[in-house]
């Protein structure tokens, strides 16, 4: 990746939404090492810091912030105190405004699918 | 009635160490009935209290005469065990080691009887040879108190002031025209930020005033002889042409001097006339004239300096001065450099200009730098926005450069890159790192501060090139948390070189004969228990000549060297061991044929035509005893006769 022009307005962003300094994390990988959710995710949650330190735009299509449940596991475990679920909540949220959509419900097998999950994303389409 | 020696014999088993392969008590019951032995037993840890006390009691009680410790090797505890024989009144040379350890259960495997055996035989061998030992006495000697510094760095300062103040005389020589060494080119220091110059310079002015301290700069040690306590030293003074007392540093001589080279002070990055001072605050507090940048002297070219000073401190006749003097202790100091950039083929061989070192960078940072502590680039004196800084850039990599780590370098490049954005707020820093070494006292802290607070975004992972286009260094690098290939423009590159020793390690070495490492750092007479001090006697070490080490590491180290020379010199006299080789007058031929083997120079042939040993000077080596072809010679205590029977027990007839 180009770092020279990086999307510096999205480690700001990530930074004003979640209330935290993102380079507090000095990449101990604790955080990832505890969360149970890891093998649903692309990449590891450092990860997901690091790219927003660095300013990297792909962290918006990783699977890994919308798989996160806020568990809060690793904000216990961060010997930095950083709080990783809030930068997570940052991520989703900037993808959300950028209104970026991760499921066509057009192309949705809707049978089995409960009723509730096609009701909140047709919410979402329409604001 | 003829002497009767009664000897003790004690056994150690050493933990496991020996016990796990040698039957310890068996040998204990075996040694009794042997010649001579009327006493024996063994022990856990003969070294230990206990231990100690066993010998000592039985030597009392069992009114021995000779002592065998059968234990490891003898360059552990022979003095030791030589101490506790003479805390029970016996002469320390009539006690011995019989080393079963290192050349017996160390090296062999367990199972079977033959260690025991052989560890029988090497007991029986020395107590053959301490019935036949003579006691003696150490041989006292006068030794000279004055302790000489080579290197007048932050280390050799320290050493220089701390033998000084225990009331010594200290010469010390320093090779440039100025003491204070690389810390006098620093900025601000780690971890505490205080600048480099405030803190060193009332020590380089302690140093001059010191009534003890004979300042030489711009000196060199060219030769020394001798041994510990009676070293003698010459010293060049080399000309500066310009006499200290009677400079006012008008700097009226540097001003009309039309010479104008690369100022090795500001590592390259600006010019200094032909007659110049490194620094300001420089001590001694004068010019010095370069000869090598000099339009000439012989014949006189230009003369433009002597002219302009109204002093009349400049003195083109000066030459050289040498001067000898003894000394007790030495200490090297010599010294680091950096590893020269000219050698990192992958990022540039030092042909970019806006790719420095980091003492280049330092001088960016300085108030007193030639940019005035705003940090521009060489190329176009643009502030650069975006600086990548490469750690380990020539250390770590065994394949290329050094295997070692500098040690210093995580620290300094963090201090760099807060540095820089203190100076350059909307600039960006990049630290490319493979790991971060932060161990020193609130180090750690340092460094979490400058990732947090000054934000300076580190990538973990070796910059592979540099290429240079548009006015930028392109840096091809990789983050290896994030996974990603990452590209920089950048406007600066800051590699952090490693450390060498200076030439000045090399130089000293051969002066007195020292052991260099295979990185050519002094190498230390124990890595752990003896860190200051060098195998040969007096010579002491302090600061980066030994290792990469940061300044409260080199004032430490030149403290322990002091402290270490202070000891030797505040002995009234020095003591030899008097195992040294004896002249049989009526059988020496002189012949002369030792006087050149010796590796000492201790024997000559005398007036009365024959051999003569200087007792201080004998290692008791015994090079010249084995080839005396009239066997004239033979070494205290290691005689023909106790070498023979010593076999004979070996061998077991
Ligand atoms: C870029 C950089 C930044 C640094 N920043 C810091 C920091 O912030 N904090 C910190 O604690 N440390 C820092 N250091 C480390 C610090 O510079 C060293 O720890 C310290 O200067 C070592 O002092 P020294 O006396 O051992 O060696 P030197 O400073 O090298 O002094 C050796 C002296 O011996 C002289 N000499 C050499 N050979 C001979 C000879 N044959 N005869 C006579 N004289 C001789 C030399 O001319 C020199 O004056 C930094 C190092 C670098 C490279
Ligand atoms: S809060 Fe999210 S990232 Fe943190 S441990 Fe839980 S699932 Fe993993
Ligand atoms: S645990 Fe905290 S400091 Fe460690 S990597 Fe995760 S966020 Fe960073
Ligand atoms: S101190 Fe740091 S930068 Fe220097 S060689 Fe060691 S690991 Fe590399």
């Amino acid at each position: 990746m180009d770092l020279t022009n990086s999307d510096r307005e999205l480690t700001a962003n990530v930074e004003e939404l979640s209330g935290e300094n993102i380079f507090s994390c000095y990449q101990c990988g604790k955080c990832s090492a505890g969360c149970p959710f890891t093998e649903e995710m692309d990449i590891l949650p450092n990860q997901v810091i690091k790219k927003v330190q660095m300013g990297d735009g792909s962290v918006l299509d990783s699977d890994t912030p919308w798989t996160c449940a806020s568990c809060l596991s690793c904000e216990v475990d961060c010997p930095k105190g950083n709080d990783v679920p809030a930068i997570m909540e940052a991520i989703r949220e900037i993808s959300l405004r950028k209104n970026l959509d991760r499921v066509d419900i057009n192309k949705l097998e809707t049978k089995g699918l409960p009723e509730i999950a096609l009701v909140s994303n047709l919410r979402k389409k329409t604001g | 009635m003829a002497f009767k020696p009664r000897i003790g014999v004690f056994i150690c088993h050493c933990g496991e160490n020996i016990a796990g392969t040698v039957d310890v008590s068996n040998l204990a019951e075996e040694i009794i009935g042997y010649d001579n032995v009327s006493f024996s037993t063994d022990y856990e840890y003969m070294c230990s209290d206990p231990g100690q006390n066993k010998i000592k009691e039985a030597i009392e009680e069992e009114n021995l005469t000779g002592v065998v410790v059968a234990a490891c090797s003898p360059s552990m505890h022979e003095d030791t065990f030589r101490r506790v024989v003479e805390e029970a009144d016996l002469n320390r040379y009539q006690c011995e080691i019989a080393n079963i350890r290192e050349q017996c259960s160390w090296v062999h495997g367990e199972g079977n009887d033959r260690p025991t055996e052989k560890a029988l035989k090497i007991i029986k061998g020395t107590v053959e040879k301490v019935k036949r030992n003579v006691s003696m006495e150490p041989v006292e000697r006068e030794h000279s108190d004055k302790c000489l510094v080579i290197g007048g760095g932050i280390a050799g300062i320290q050493a220089a002031l701390d033998v000084a103040e225990a009331g010594n005389e200290v010469i010390l020589v320093e090779k440039s025209p100025t003491i204070g060494g690389h810390m006098a080119q620093l900025s601000e220091t780690f971890p505490t930020l205080d600048c480099s110059q405030c803190i060193l310079t009332p020590k380089m002015v302690e140093v001059n005033q010191h009534p003890n301290i004979e300042l030489m700069a711009y000196s060199e040690v060219r030769g020394i002889s001798g041994y510990v306590g009676n070293y003698r030293a010459r010293i060049e003074r080399k000309p500066t042409y310009v006499d200290a007392d009677a400079c006012n540093l008008c700097g009226d001589c540097e001003e009309v001097c039309p010479v104008e080279v690369t100022d090795e002070f500001n590592q390259g990055l600006d010019t200094r006339k032909a007659i110049n001072i490194p620094f300001s605050q420089a001590i001694p507090s004068s010019y010095t004239l370069d000869t090598e940048a000099c339009l000439g002297l012989n014949p006189l070219r230009c003369s433009e300096c002597a002219e302009a000073c109204d002093a009349d401190a400049i003195n083109f006749d000066q030459t050289s001065e040498y001067v000898e003097e003894e000394f007790g202790a030495i200490i090297a100091a010599t010294g680091y450099d950096l590893y020269p950039k000219e050698k990192m083929g992958e990022y540039g061989y030092g042909e970019y200009d806006d790719v420095i070192d980091g003492l280049q960078f330092e001088r960016l940072l300085s108030a007193t730098g030639p940019t005035g502590g705003e940090v521009r680039r060489p190329s176009d004196g643009k502030v650069p926005e975006n600086v990548v800084f490469i750690q380990c850039s020539g250390s770590r990599d065994p394949e290329n450069h050094n295997s070692y780590c500098s040690k210093i370098c995580c620290m300094y490049t963090a201090k760099h890159a807060k540095l820089y954005r203190e100076t350059v707020p909307d600039g960006n820093a990049y630290v490319f790192y493979i790991d971060i070494r932060a161990g020193g006292k609130d180090y750690e802290e340092f460094i979490q501060n400058v990732r947090e607070e000054d934000r300076v975004l580190y990538l973990k992972g070796k910059v592979s090139k540099l290429k240079k286009a548009d006015g930028k260094m392109k840096v091809w690098g990789l983050d290896e948390i994030s996974g990603e290939r990452v590209e920089i423009d950048a406007d600066l590159v800051v590699l952090a070189q490693s450390i060498i020793p200076s030439e000045g390690a090399e130089e000293t070495s051969e002066h007195l004969n020292l052991n260099l490492g295979a990185n050519g750092f002094f190498k230390e007479a124990h890595p752990k228990l003896r860190p200051v001090e060098s195998l040969t006697g007096g010579v002491f070490y302090a600061g980066t000549g030994q290792g990469p080490k940061d300044i409260p590491d080199s004032v430490s180290q030149g403290s322990g060297a002091a402290a270490k020379a202070i000891d030797l010199l505040a002995k009234p006299t020095l003591s030899h061991d008097p195992q040294v080789v004896e002249i049989d007058e009526d059988l020496c031929s002189g012949c002369g044929l030792c006087v050149g083997q010796c590796p000492y120079d201790a024997l000559d042939i005398n007036s009365k035509g024959v051999a003569e040993v200087n007792e201080l000077l004998c290692e008791g080596c015994g090079t010249c005893a084995s080839g005396c072809p009239t066997n004239a010679l033979s070494l205290r205590n290691l005689t023909d006769e106790q070498l023979t029977e010593m076999i004979h027990a070996h061998i077991g007839d």
